[in-house]
């Protein structure tokens, strides 16, 4: 064995603890670089050492971030939720953990409600209520159907879904379409207005952007890579979950041709040219199920200590990591702080909601708010914590992804792959940029902000990761 | 109720305005935003929709407020709020490393570097495994680190050509840099294993005053060489320093290894190209010191006269009693092992054998030797070479004891010590012997480079009475001689 790069020179010294070392190291004129050490955040001693020197850990958690990385996205289809997962009549998807009707806060009741009356199923707010609170409509969180959705993330199945896929393992996700901002299903809106823009993206935008997507595909056309949108994205001020301009704007300038040549009336193509231009989140439903094909892939390794989904339903905050497979990690949802729409207030916002999380999941969103500088104010902050916040986020992850890199810090790759070992030894929470649905059903956006997981979900996912690696 | 035109600002940017004037004294409703059809919607449902047409180029500011002169503010604010810019500059706050994985990551991976890890003991095996993931050395302070951890962290440290020193390794050297308890000792041939830190700082200084010197000091923590470890560090370690060409010679200081690794160390040392002594301490050879005279002569020198300053003459004491009041545990030890054949069974908290064990009372009567350095007396306290309070309490108890006794202590020199142990001690130890006859001796481990300078140390303490020693078997010989009991 060879130790030579510890006794070629004087050391640097890197020191975790006690002050007096490194003032006497300092006093001899050493490099000495201290941690600022604390105790973590949560956690059993002996389960932090026994994942810490779990020896599946380093290959588990390399090929997960591997896999994570190596993932593609291309858009291959946009198809409706009965025909892409078989979603049957009576069943509703939602974001989150799984969830009983019982417990769902009021934008999650508001959009499952307007499903039903979308689907035809009830005639009335009551009868859909009966539906629901009876079990007569079956609910299933999106991600058991490799499925994303935003906000609610209701998908009934006659709605729209972008279908993509990862060229390199071949692996499928999928979510609906973006309704735009304001009272929409997704904020937990569901009055005429929001019927009639639903019924319109089923009968008009849906059958035009599958025809374009097909039609594109079919002419020979590379489909569309999203991952590489994504990519761009981050050069362009957007961190991809709360600000998707530039993404929205260069997924209209690639679909617009193949929409153009869809030979749909010119009029339903100027309406969808319109509604697309006119919804600066148009791209998010498309970067959420490329995050997820890429967190998909990463899924079912023994050791992996990484996680591949964290998602809220309205009421509860669920985590996934690898090496625990399906299984959910919950606790309580907090509710966001940020700027709020109009005279709204604290008060009427509803804790944290949505799938859309899978993009910090992935590694962007609030990861990467460095590469999104106007993010932060949602919060009155300023560009410096912009800054430290992806700073922060670096040492909960396990690798920088070279595909997504951030322009101000020297382009970066960003902090990807959360740790869940690492979440506990700092004791810093994932950072997570967000919308704000009103908390009565019905009220639809109330503003956007920052939040962070429950601390519950992790500790439980430690503690179960340490429990597999003690039996392994 | 006000429609500007020819001024934007972001979303975000109207949204703080929004807030800051909400917040007002006497303001119920506030919306300053451009005037889309959203915001107008929002305008409307809060009573403020505008009665002009609109186009969304156009700036809306609706303020509701309970008086003229409320509103009138509360626009003027507006104004103000618009107008003002962000400071703030492009730099990240710094974002402090709460990991040594984080710290490692920070460094060129080609340049020479290590971590120290002194966090509490059951945390400690995580920051360790950071150090062997990066593919850096680790020496590890921490004692309480259960030895199953020990174990794993040092069979990863292998697999990765990397060393784990510890747990509870209070002393290395590495290319002259001095880790923890170590002192300023002269660069040279010799290399050091070590499962025993003082007795590596003893071996060190005393090679240094041989004109000597080391290369390196690669500490292996105190149970390396037990059987549930197996010697994983000190193979390694001796591994590095046959690797390493600053290195001739190498000694390994420690207590004596169990038979299976021992079996395993001395095969492998056989195999190096380097020449291995060993300085075990037991009771077939208690003396450091003369393990190194021993390596004086292998190399061909002649051995020094080992610096000390003599006592007064004191009148010997037959017959009394040996108080041995010491910092470093394998100091202690080797005192008791060079003591016990001429005094028989010696009490102490680290005893030799389990039926001299001194349990909690420090000034019982009697031939006794206290390791104030041991876990079970530094609870919730520093270290004695840092923190003098308990030793001097066992000082003051001694002096106030009529019990004749002659007084054995050790003080450590060099970095991570006490700047001014003498200073600490001299007041206490005068005190003492203005009340009672009590010969005190000194073993006094450090060398003239040290920051406390051996000479400067010495002189204050000769000046109180006491003899010292830069041999701590020295020192241990005067004392028996002072009780009449030579061995």
């Amino acid at each position: 064995m060879s130790l030579q790069n510890l006794l070629s020179g004087p050391p640097a010294i890197v020191a975790a603890g006690v002050d007096v070392f490194s003032d006497a190291l300092r006093a001899q004129g050493a490099d000495v670089h201290d941690v600022d050490w604390r105790p973590p955040g949560f956690g059993d001693p002996a389960d932090l050492a026994a994942l810490a020197l779990d020896p599946r850990r380093a290959a588990a958690n390399r090929t997960a971030v591997e896999r994570l990385m190596a993932a593609g996205s291309v858009l291959v289809d946009v198809r409706p939720a009965r025909e892409v997962i078989g979603l049957t009549d009576r069943t509703l998807l939602h974001s989150g953990p799984p969830l009983e009707w019982e417990n769902a806060s009021g934008p999650m009741r508001g959009a499952l409600v307007g499903a039903c009356l979308f689907e035809g199923w009830a005639a009335d707010v009551e009868e859909a209520e009966i539906l629901l609170s009876t079990g007569a409509v079956t609910l299933e969180p999106c991600h058991h159907h490799r499925t994303v959705g935003p906000m609610a993330g209701v998908t009934s199945p006659s709605m729209w879904m972008w279908c993509l896929e990862d060229p390199v393992t071949g692996g499928q996700a999928f979510c609906n379409l973006n309704e735009g901002l304001g009272k929409v299903l997704r904020m937990g809106a569901f009055n005429e207005e929001v019927q009639a823009r639903l019924r319109w993206m089923r009968d008009v935008l849906g059958p035009v952007l599958s025809t374009a997507v097909r039609g594109s595909i079919d002419a020979g056309n590379d489909p569309l890579d999203v991952k590489a949108v994504l990519a761009q994205m981050l050069q362009m001020g957007d961190e991809a979950h709360n600000r998707n301009r530039a993404g929205s704007l260069m997924a209209l300038r690639e679909l617009s041709p193949a929409i153009v040549a869809s030979g749909a009336p010119s009029s339903d193509i100027a309406e969808v040219l319109r509604f697309i231009g006119g919804n600066e989140h148009f791209f998010l439903n498309l970067g959420m199920p490329t995050a997820k094909l890429a967190l998909d892939a990463a899924r079912g390794i023994p050791g992996s200590t990484m996680l591949t989904v964290m998602s809220r339903n309205g009421t509860e905050f669920g985590i996934q990591t690898s090496g625990t497979g399906d299984r959910w990690f919950t606790g309580p949802a907090n509710t966001p702080v940020g700027l709020f729409l109009g005279d709204y207030g604290p008060d009427d916002a509803n804790p944290d909601i949505g799938d859309s999380a899978i993009m910090e999941t992935y590694g962007i969103g609030g990861f990467a708010m460095a590469a999104a500088p106007a993010i932060v104010r949602f919060v009155g902050g300023t560009v410096p914590d912009a800054l430290a916040t992806t700073e922060r986020m670096y040492q909960l992850t396990l690798a920088e992804n070279p595909a997504m890199q951030i322009p101000i810090l020297g382009f970066r790759g960003s902090p990807t792959g959360i740790d869940v070992l690492k979440v506990a030894r700092t004791g810093w929470l994932p950072q997570i940029n967000t919308g704000m649905a009103g908390r009565v059903a019905g009220t639809g956006q109330v503003g956007a902000g920052l939040v962070q997981p429950p601390q519950q979900c992790f500790e439980q996912a430690l503690a179960a990761l340490a429990e597999e690696a003690r039996t392994a | 109720m006000q429609l500007r035109s020819g001024v934007y600002a972001d979303s975000v940017k109207l949204m703080q305005v929004s807030r800051r004037i909400g917040a007002r004294e006497g303001v119920s409703a506030v919306l300053v935003a451009m005037a889309t059809p959203l915001n107008l919607e929002l305008a409307a449902n809060m009573g403020l929709a505008p009665e002009e047409p609109t186009s969304p180029e156009q700036l809306l500011i609706a303020v509701r407020a309970d008086d003229d002169e409320v509103l009138a503010e509360a626009l003027a604010d507006v104004d103000a709020a618009l107008a003002e810019r962000e400071r703030s500059t492009g730099t990240a706050t710094a974002v402090p490393h709460r990991t040594t994985a984080a710290g490692l990551d920070e460094l060129s991976p080609e340049a020479p570097a290590l971590a120290i890890v002194s966090v509490p003991g059951q945390y400690a095996a995580a920051e360790a495994a950071d150090a062997i993931a990066a593919g850096r050395s680790v020496l590890v302070f921490s004692d309480g680190v259960p030895v199953e951890q020990e174990v794993a962290l040092k069979r990863a440290a292998s697999a990765a050509g990397v060393l784990v020193m510890g747990p509870d390794c209070g002393t290395a050297i590495v290319s002259g840099v001095a880790l923890g308890f170590a002192n300023v000792v002269r660069p040279g041939p010799v290399g050091l294993v070590a499962a025993s830190g003082t007795g590596a700082q003893q071996v060190s200084c005393l090679l240094d005053m041989a004109g000597v010197g080391v290369s390196h000091v690669l500490g292996v923590g105190g149970r390396d060489l037990k059987e549930e470890v197996g010697g994983l560090a000190t193979l390694d370690a001796l591994a590095a320093l046959d690797a390493d060409p600053a290195t001739e010679r190498v000694l390994l200081v420690s207590k004596p290894p169990a038979p299976s690794v021992a079996a395993a160390v001395t095969e492998a040392a056989g195999k190096l190209s380097v020449p291995v002594r060993s300085a075990v301490l037991s009771p077939d050879s208690p003396d450091l010191t003369a393990a190194v005279e021993g390596l004086l002569a292998d190399m061909g020198l002649d051995v020094p006269v080992w610096p000390s300053r003599p006592g007064p003459a004191e009148a010997a004491v037959p017959g009394a009693a040996l108080k041995g009041l010491y910092s470093g545990g394998t100091l202690a030890d080797e005192a008791m092992l060079l003591a016990s054949p001429a005094l028989g069974g010696i009490r102490s908290n680290i005893p030799l054998q389990p039926e001299l064990d001194l349990g909690t009372d420090l000034s019982a009567p009697g031939h006794l030797v206290v390791d104030f350095g041991d876990d079970a007396l530094t609870v919730g306290r520093a270290h004695p070479m840092i923190d003098p309070t308990l030793r001097l309490e066992a000082i003051e108890a001694l002096a106030a004891s009529d019990e004749p006794a002659v007084l054995l202590l050790d003080v450590v020199l060099g970095f991570g010590a006490d700047p001014d142990p003498a200073g600490a001690l001299v007041p206490a130890l005068t005190a003492a012997r203005a009340r009672r006859s009590l010969p005190v001796v000194v073993a006094l481990i450090g060398t003239e480079g040290d920051p406390q300078g051996w000479s400067r140390q010495a002189d204050a303490l000769a000046a109180a009475g006491c003899a010292v020693f830069s041999s701590n078997a020295a020192a241990t010989r005067y004392a028996l001689d002072l009780l009449g009991a030579s061995a």
